[in-house]
C-alpha cells in the first residue's frame, strides 16, 4: 500500500506513566501502552476494542497530541507529529477532534454550550464573531438539536443530547479525523442507533475518517471495516472486522466476541 | 420508556431522512441573523440571583449582615454616646434603662453605643484578612494544582503541615508573637487562613483539571492561558467563594476569641470580643447582659456568614439555576 493512502500510521507507540511517590522523591513507572503499529486509511472507521483500562483513551489522546508518546512515531499525513513546526501543528490541531467519553464533564458546566461549540470556529479563525451563533445554529440542527439549545448548560441536557454536542463541537472546526471515545457507552440501545447513524451520515457527508474506541464488538461490526483489539496495552489482533468475527486470533477477542452480539443493535439500526 | 429516548426520537423524527448538506456547508451562505433565533435564556446573573433568592435562609442572612454593615457605618447617627465614654455613677445599668435600652457596662459606657461601633472592628477583622488572602490562595492553588511542578508540591506540604494545626490554636499563637491592635489580629488570621484556603484552590484545581472539558478547549485550539484563565479559573473561583464567605463567620468568632484571651484587639477599643471579655468580670454578680450582647452578636453574625455561604452556593451551581 502506499503510505499515503494513510491518513494515520502509528509505528512502535509506547506510553509509560510515571506516579509519582507523596514527596515526589520515588516514581513508579506504569505502561498503558506497549509497542502499538497500525494505520488508519483516509475515509474509513477504525476500530479499537479493548477492556476498561487497556489504553484506548491514551492511544487517542496519543494521536490528537493531548499526551505525549514515551517513544514511536505518529505520522498524519505522512508528517511526524513530534516534528512539526508551529503553524502545522495547530494545522494538525484543527484537523484532528474528539468527541469525549465522559459526555458529562466534556462540556464546562458554567458556560452556555453554545459558546463552547463556537470557540474552536473562533480559534481557528474560521468565521467572525458574528457569523459564529450562525454557524453554531447550522451544526446543532445538523446533529438533532433545536436553536433553543445554544444558550442552555451542559446539566440541563440528557445524555444522548450531551452526544450530540460533543459531535457538533468536533465538527466544528471542520476536522478531517475524529476520536470517538465510547460515544454510545452510556447510552440505551434505541438512542445508541441514532447517534451510530447520524455519525455515519456524517462521515459520508464530510469526508471524514473516524476512529471508534469501544469495548463493544457489536459497534464495531456495526460502524467499521478493519479494527484492532487492546489488551492491557498490547494490540493483540489487527484486521478485518469480518476476519475477527469468523476467526478470532485471541482469547480476548473470543471472550468479546462471546459478550456481545446483543441482536438490538442491528435490529435497531 | 425515559422521557429521554421520546426526546430523541422526536428529534429523530424531524431529521430523518437527514438531508445531506454539501460538505462545504459551514463556509457557505451567510448565517442567519443571531437575533433570529428564539427568546434566549435569562441571563446568568439573573439565573443566579434567582437561585439565591429560593433560599430564604440566605436572603435572611444577607439582610442581618447588610444590617450589621450598615449599623457600623452609620453608628454616629445611630446612636449619641460615645462608646469610650463612661457614666460610673449608672455602671451596669440593667435592659431597657430609658436612653440606654440594651443597659450600660461595668463602667457605665452605653452597650448599643458600644456594639454599633464595635461592629467596625469585628466586621473589619472578619472581611479584611479574607478578601486580601483570597487572590494569594487562588494564586497558588491554582499554580500548584494546574503546573504539578515541584515547587508546587512542596508547597502544599509545607501548607499541609500548618494545616494540621487547629485553626484556633495557630491564631492565637501567631498573635501572641505579633502582639495585639487590629492589625496584628488581622495578621495573624490571614495566616491562618492562608494554608486552609490554598487547600480549597487546590484541590478544586486538581479536580477540574482532569475533566475533558480541559482538553476539549485544548483540542479547540484554546492556549494555555485561556484554559487557565477562562475554563479553569471560573470553576475554582466558585468553590472558594463559597468557602471564604463561611469561613468570614469563623473568622468573626476566632477574632473575637482572641480579644477575648487578651491576646487580640486591646480594651477599651468597643470590639464584640473584648465587650464580651468586660462583661464576663461582671457575668457571675448577675450582670448577664453586658457580655451576653456582644456575644449574641458575634454568633448572630458568624451563623449569618456561614448561611450566605450555603447560599451563594447554590447560586453559583449551575444545577440549581434552572429557569
Ligand atoms: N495521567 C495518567 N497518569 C497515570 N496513569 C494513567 C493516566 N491516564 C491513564 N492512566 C492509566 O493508564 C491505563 C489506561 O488508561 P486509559 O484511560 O487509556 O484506558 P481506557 O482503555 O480508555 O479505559 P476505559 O474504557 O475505562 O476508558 C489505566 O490503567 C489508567 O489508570
Ligand atoms: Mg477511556
Amino acid at each position: 500500500m502506499h503510505p499515503y493512502d494513510a491518513l494515520i500510521r502509528v509505528e512502535n507507540l509506547r506510553k509509560e506513566y510515571t506516579v509519582k511517590s507523596m514527596f515526589g522523591t520515588s516514581a513508579k513507572s506504569f505502561v498503558a501502552v506497549e509497542d502499538a503499529s497500525f494505520h488508519i486509511s483516509r475515509g474509513e472507521t477504525w476500530g479499537l476494542i479493548g477492556e476498561s483500562g487497556s489504553g484506548k483513551t491514551t492511544i487517542g489522546r496519543m494521536l490528537l497530541s493531548l499526551v505525549e508518546p514515551t517513544s514511536g512515531t505518529i505520522l498524519f499525513d505522512g508528517n511526524d507529529i513530534s516534528k512539526l513546526d508551529r503553524s502545522y501543528q495547530r494545522q494538525m490541531r484543527r484537523r484532528t477532534q474528539m468527541v469525549f467519553q465522559d459526555s458529562g464533564s466534556a462540556f464546562n458546566p458554567r458556560r452556555p454550550v453554545g459558546e463552547q461549540i463556537a470557540f474552536g470556529l473562533l480559534q481557528y479563525d474560521l468565521c467572525t464573531r458574528r457569523e459564529a451563533r450562525g454557524k453554531v445554529l447550522d451544526l446543532l440542527d445538523r446533529v438533532g438539536l433545536a436553536d433553543m439549545h445554544y444558550d442552555r448548560y451542559a446539566h440541563e441536557f440528557s445524555g444522548g443530547q450531551k452526544q450530540r454536542l460533543g459531535i457538533a463541537r468536533a465538527l466544528a472546526s471542520r476536522p478531517d479525523f475524529i476520536v470517538l471515545d465510547e460515544p454510545t457507552a452510556a447510552l440505551d440501545v434505541s438512542v445508541q442507533a441514532q447517534i451510530l447513524n447520524l455519525l455515519k451520515d456524517l462521515q459520508q457527508e464530510r469526508h471524514l475518517t473516524l476512529m471508534l474506541i469501544t469495548h463493544n464488538l457489536a459497534l464495531v461490526e456495526f460502524m467499521c471495516d478493519r479494527a484492532a483489539v487492546l489488551n492491557h496495552g498490547v494490540l493483540v489482533e489487527a484486521g478485518s472486522v469480518d476476519d475477527m468475527f469468523q476467526a478470532p486470533q485471541s482469547d480476548l477477542t473470543r471472550k468479546l466476541l462471546d459478550a456481545v452480539l446483543e441482536p438490538e443493535i442491528s435490529a435497531a439500526a | 420508556m425515559s422521557a429521554e429516548i421520546i426526546a430523541n426520537q422526536t428529534q429523530q423524527a424531524t431529521q430523518v431522512p437527514p438531508a445531506p448538506k454539501p460538505p462545504g456547508e459551514l463556509s457557505g451562505e451567510p448565517a442567519p441573523a443571531a437575533a433570529a433565533s428564539p427568546a434566549r435564556q435569562p441571563s446568568r446573573k439573573r439565573l443566579a440571583l434567582r437561585a439565591f433568592a429560593r433560599d430564604k435562609a440566605a436572603v435572611v442572612a444577607l439582610v442581618v449582615l447588610l444590617l450589621a454593615v450598615g449599623g457600623a457605618i452609620l453608628a454616629p447617627l445611630l446612636t449619641s454616646y460615645d462608646p469610650y465614654a463612661g457614666d460610673s455613677s449608672r455602671r451596669l445599668a440593667p435592659l431597657f434603662t430609658p436612653g440606654h435600652w440594651l443597659g450600660l457596662d461595668g463602667q457605665g459606657r452605653d452597650i448599643w453605643s458600644r456594639l454599633l461601633y464595635g461592629g467596625r472592628y469585628s466586621l473589619t477583622v472578619a472581611f479584611v484578612p479574607v478578601l486580601c488572602v483570597f487572590p494569594i490562595a487562588l494564586a497558588l492553588g491554582l499554580f500548584a494544582g494546574a503546573t504539578k511542578s515541584r515547587l508546587g508540591g512542596i508547597a502544599m506540604r509545607v501548607l499541609d503541615a500548618v494545616f494540621a494545626f487547629p485553626i484556633v490554636l495557630l491564631a492565637l499563637a501567631l498573635a501572641a508573637v505579633f502582639g495585639g491592635g487590629l492589625g496584628n489580629v488581622m495578621m495573624a488570621i490571614g495566616i491562618t487562613l492562608l494554608p486552609y484556603m490554598t487547600r480549597v484552590a487546590y484541590n478544586a484545581t486538581v479536580q477540574e483539571i482532569g475533566k475533558e472539558y480541559i482538553e476539549a478547549a485544548r483540542v479547540a485550539g484554546a492556549t494555555n492561558a485561556q484554559l487557565l484563565f477562562k475554563q479553569l479559573m471560573p470553576n475554582v473561583v466558585s468553590p472558594l467563594v463559597v468557602y471564604a464567605t463561611s469561613t468570614m463567620g469563623l473568622m468573626i468568632v476566632t477574632a473575637s476569641g482572641l480579644s477575648f484571651l487578651g491576646v487580640g484587639i486591646t480594651p477599651p477599643t468597643p470590639d464584640w470580643g473584648v465587650m464580651t471579655s468586660d462583661g464576663s468580670q461582671v457575668l457571675l454578680e448577675g450582670y448577664a447582659h453586658v457580655a451576653t450582647i456582644p456575644g449574641f452578636a458575634v454568633l448572630v453574625v458568624a451563623l449569618a456568614f456561614n448561611l450566605l455561604g450555603d447560599g451563594i452556593r447554590d447560586a453559583l451551581d449551575p444545577h440549581k439555576q434552572t429557569s
